[in-house]
């Protein structure tokens, strides 16, 4: 276990912490874009720099923009008079609590068994657009139908319309 | 401990905090916040394995965390749509004070 894996789980750690439970929702935004750069920098970590340079590209240079920009759109930046958490929030608590222990627990009790080291693997990203093109080719047609229908339908789901006019 | 049980412990942190996000906030778009984090601790427990798996060199665990990253790109898109058009119709983004099906 490295010193730089503690380091970066913290920081994810905290974001997400923050994330969650800070007031304004602009700060939430900003902290879920530092959860989310905790995250491609684990990703990093893990020798996976495709997975962890497309994290960086698709969450904070598209999702976390898209959020703020959602957020500026709704007026969500103003903090509610009648608090930010939903009445029965302790319910809510409980049952992550709940599935942190499940989660956690079958992690311990399986370490034993979970592999000590591996080799480094090496895998380049000529690899990656090699198997995305050849095994994975079909996948890779599906998703890029899901992107653009997912993308005209947010447009037209928002679109603005009243008595027949746009 | 392993450096695999680590990250695993660190993606089901990451899970439980964002259903928490999900369950506890009343804010439609913070509950998505919450739903973004839990679908990155599921990529961050596929990336590991696929790290410290017997098999790296056919990337599975990396394809299927690319995949993952792309229909959460696109689910975060619509999902976000619909939060302004029900605040172009309901003036809120309060999940409470949704609960009518009618306009």
């Amino acid at each position: 276990m490295s010193f730089a894996f503690y380091i970066v789980s913290v920081l994810a750690v905290g974001g997400a912490l923050a994330a969650v439970l800070l007031k304004n929702t602009v700060h939430c935004a900003l902290a879920l874009t530092v959860a989310l750069a905790g995250l491609a920098l684990l990703f990093l970590n893990l020798d996976a720099q495709f997975a962890g340079f497309a994290q960086i590209l698709v969450y904070i240079g598209a999702v976390a923009i898209l959020i703020v920009f959602a957020i500026l759109l709704t007026r969500g930046s103003e903090v509610p008079k009648d608090g930010v958490y939903s009445p029965n929030w302790a319910i809510g608590i409980v049952i992550a609590a709940a599935v942190f222990s499940v989660l956690g627990w079958a992690v311990l009790q399986s370490a034993w068994i979970l592999p000590h080291d591996a080799v480094v693997p090496a895998v380049t990203v000529h690899d990656i657009g090699v198997a995305l093109v050849g095994r994975y080719v079909l996948p890779l047609e599906i998703v890029a139908l899901l992107l653009t229908a997912a993308t005209i339908g947010a447009v037209i789901v928002a679109m603005h319309e009243k008595d027949g006019a746009q | 401990m392993t450096p695999l049980a680590g990250y695993l412990l660190v993606a089901a942190l990451l899970f439980a905090i964002g259903l928490a996000g999900a369950l506890v906030r009343r804010n439609a778009i913070l509950v998505l916040i919450g739903i973004e984090l839990m679908l990155n601790s599921a990529n961050l427990n596929f990336i590991a394995f696929w790290r410290y798996g017997p098999h790296p060199e056919v990337l599975t665990g990396m394809m299927f965390a690319i995949f993952s990253i792309a229909v959460a790109a696109a689910e975060a898109a619509v999902g976000l749509g619909l939060v302004i058009a029900i605040y172009r119709h309901a003036q809120t983004t309060d999940l409470d004070k949704m609960n009518r099906m009618k306009g």
